[in-house]
């Protein structure tokens, strides 16, 4: 008896979040290949962990000021992907990939490379939210405090404007003395990402960023995107099919290290070429 | 397994649990009781007149009417003993050379006696060391000398298959016939009012130097020489340490020389301390000549070599135990490798590195071995700072293995012994408790 409300409960309430969101919706982007240059671009890229090769020879442009959605599932090689892009699988020793990554042109993997300018330009936001075990303002002042900025008057409005644009200003801007570990997970989510703007990076890299979080708190991260989309190029993790409808402009598709499909959201989700793609956005695996 | 047995395996293990806990505080109960009341002595005892005459001449302390006071009266009780003696003396000179010299014998065993209570005795010579100068200076031992003084002590050796037995004889028994059998129950009787004791909080055993090797005086140097050695390792020990330790979590790259040096890091904290003792003065007094002979100097680099394991482990593991995402999200913000490690790693590790770093500060105060031959002397006085790298220095840890066992009055000393060992695991626990607060402190900040 109680399961068969509950379950009536959901299936009814899913429908009508679903319309309300949509309604916010700017209009999509239908194309991948015109209205922007690539940004970021993948030649035959590899991507091994030890023997193991966990992304296979993928090429893929990906365009600036676009929201570009990876999906697939899991152990597809999503993040390992993503985190080539700023270059994170350095820390992992058994890493390193074939092909080329270029970012504005240039081989992010070159020998001549820079990563820790390359990650100026490149932020990321994790999975689990992830602040220091500091202040709320010193967290977003970590960065620019680290390319130079030290006068306080300065700092003060990076901050402000960071957390504004992350829309947590109004939460916080009366503890931002306070341990940024007292605050709620979602809170503590678009610190991560007040933290990342306040570098002011060109590209947004987001590793599910709500898969922490509850659905009200996913609400304001997405909303939060909507706010991000045309002034940074934004790559977003995740396996939520509704939320990678809902955000992105393009999508990518990962099977078994594999690029299977590479298309506009609208596109993909209506109309996939793929039949894996079709039963991985069915719901027939996952 | 059903609920019921659950329960009972459940309150059995808190029953054992509790009960291993009763017996580890009863275990420490029994060695630190002890170590405490008998060391509070040494602060807090009855002192008697010799003791105020000793502070007042050695260390220039106490009021000098009220001491000329007070040894006025004293010597008022005394003056009776010296006529005794005086006439007892020539008593001797009228007797047979037989008997004389029977008596002379015994005679001079009560002036022994008398001497180790009151001081010398007139007409006897300025003795030498300090020690002979004075009389008792405490009431307990006091009492100890005046049953010395009554009663002779003798060995009942007639049955060879069982010990010898000690028993003891009055002495007065000796003297009968003659004029000192008056003196026993005049100096039993008189006894308070010639050593006057008075309860004393003598605070100079913190402060003061000794004077004739621990007979008189304080632990000061010992005291100092403990901090000036811990302190020292530190300095050494425990940069190099952290940086040690940073650089086998973050720069070493994995393989043989890594896992080599990781393993004999290992080994070297498993190594006695002796060795290192030897080591130290193999190294850095034989080869480095970091000093002439014994230094602090080459007693804290001593100390740093073998606290230096310690120390790297538990930074290794602090900083093994931040969150991999601190150094993600850092890096990711465009933050140099560096700068991760000194804005963000480092500060997040700081509560356990500190805690290792208590920990081996309380070790380097505590060990012997590595000061026996490259720092540590049984008799000085407190040196300068200055002086770190050229002088030795007594130290706590040292001078209770000596005055246990080395010194020749051993016996007579337990008082100050029991000084030192408090004062060492008061010094000891002070720095783990300021580590405990200390790390609650910066805990607490990380937190929240
Ligand atoms: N550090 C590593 N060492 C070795 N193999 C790894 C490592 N990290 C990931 N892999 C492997 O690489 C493959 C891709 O992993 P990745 O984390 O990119 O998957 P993902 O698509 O992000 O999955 P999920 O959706 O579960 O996060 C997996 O098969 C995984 O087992
Ligand atoms: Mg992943």
């Amino acid at each position: 008896m109680l399961m068969t409300t509950d379950m009536r409960k959901t299936s009814e309430s899913v429908p009508v979040q679903k319309s309300t969101r949509e309604i916010y919706l700017p209009p999509q982007r239908s194309s991948i290949t015109g209205g922007g240059t690539a940004h970021i671009a993948a030649k035959e890229f590899s991507i091994y962990y030890g023997e193991f090769e966990a992304v296979k020879k993928v090429s893929v442009d990906i365009l600036s000021k676009y929201v570009t959605a990876i999906i697939g599932p899991s152990g597809c090689g999503k993040s390992t992907f993503l985190r080539a892009i700023n270059r994170m699988n350095d820390l992992i020793p058994s890493c390193h990939t074939t092909g080329a990554l270029l970012f504005d042109g240039e081989d992010i993997y070159g020998k001549f490379t820079d990563e820790v300018l390359l990650r100026k330009k490149v932020g990321m936001v994790f999975q689990k939210p992830n602040p220091f075990p500091k202040s709320i303002f010193d967290n977003i002042a970590y960065g620019p405090r680290l390319h130079g900025v030290n006068d306080k008057k300065k700092l003060m409005e990076i901050v402000e404007h960071s957390l504004r644009k992350a829309a947590i200003w109004d939460e916080v801007c009366d503890r931002l003395d306070k341990n940024a570990l007292g605050l709620s997970g979602g809170q503590q989510q678009r610190l991560c990402v007040a933290r990342t703007l306040a570098v002011e990076p060109e590209v947004l890299l987001l590793d599910e960023p709500t898969s922490a979080l509850d659905p009200k708190a996913t609400a304001k991260i997405e909303d939060l995107i909507q706010d991000l989309r045309g002034s940074y190029t934004i790559m977003i993790v995740t396996h939520n099919m509704q939320q990678a409808s809902r955000v992105s402009d393009a999508t990518l598709f990962f099977y078994e290290g594999v690029l299977v499909e590479h298309a506009p959201t609208a596109q993909l989700f209506t109309n996939p070429k793929d039949s894996i793609t079709e039963d991985y956005i069915t719901g027939r695996f996952s | 397994m059903n609920i019921g047995t659950r329960k009972i395996l459940d309150r059995s293990f808190t029953a054992v649990g509790i009960g291993s806990i009763v017996v580890m505080a009863l275990a420490l109960m029994i060695v630190v009781v002890p170590i405490v009341y008998n060391g509070i002595g040494a602060v807090f005892f009855t002192g008697t007149v010799e003791h105020r005459k000793m502070l007042h001449a050695e260390f220039k302390r106490g009021d000098s009417q009220e001491l000329s006071s007070e040894v006025a009266s004293s010597n008022r009780y005394r003056a009776k003993i010296y006529d005794m003696l005086t006439g007892f003396e020539a008593e001797l000179e009228t007797m047979t050379p037989e008997k004389k010299a029977e008596y002379q014998a015994k005679y001079s065993q009560v002036r022994t006696a008398l001497q180790a209570l009151l001081g010398p005795l007139p007409g006897d010579p300025e003795p030498m060391l300090t020690r002979f100068k004075y009389g008792q200076t405490r009431w307990d031992k006091a009492e100890e000398k005046l049953h010395d003084l009554l009663f002779e002590s003798k060995w009942d050796n007639s049955n060879p298959n069982v010990m010898s037995k000690e028993y003891f004889v009055s002495r007065a028994i000796g003297f009968e016939g003659t004029s000192l059998v008056r003196l026993f129950p005049y100096v039993k009787d008189n006894f308070e009012n010639m050593l006057l004791p008075e309860f004393t909080f003598y605070w100079g055993f913190i402060t003061d130097s000794s004077v004739d090797s621990h007979f008189f005086g304080g632990i000061w140097p010992e005291i100092q020489g403990t901090f000036f050695l811990a302190i020292g390792a530190m300095l050494f020990a425990f940069p190099l340490g952290v940086i040690a330790a940073v650089y086998f979590t973050e720069y070493a790259k994995p393989g043989f020389l890594n896992s080599m040096l990781r393993s004999a890091n290992s080994t070297l904290a498993g190594v006695p301390s002796i060795v290192f003792g030897m080591f130290g003065l193999a190294f850095f007094i034989n080869t480095m000549k970091v000093s002439e002979s014994k230094s602090v100097i080459a007693g804290a680099l001593t100390l740093a070599i073998m606290i230096l394991p310690t120390i790297i482990r538990a930074a290794e593991e602090a900083i093994l135990a931040v969150p991999k995402t601190y150094r993600e999200a850092s890096l990711s913000l465009g933050s140099t490798k560096w700068n991760t490690i000194a804005t963000v790693i480092l500060p997040a590790a700081l509560p356990g590195i500190l805690t290792g770093g208590v920990i081996s500060l309380g070790r380097a105060a505590g060990e012997t071995a590595p000061i026996i031959f490259t720092a540590a002397v049984s008799v000085g006085s407190a040196i300068g700072l200055a002086d770190v790298f050229s002088s030795p220095t007594p130290a706590l840890s040292w001078n209770i293995y000596n005055l246990a066992s080395e010194h020749e009055a051993a016996t007579q000393l337990r008082h100050v012994q029991y000084g030192m060992v408090l004062a060492l695991v008061t010094i000891v626990l002070l720095l783990n408790l300021s580590a405990i607060v200390l790390r609650a402190r910066i805990s607490k900040k990380l937190k929240c």
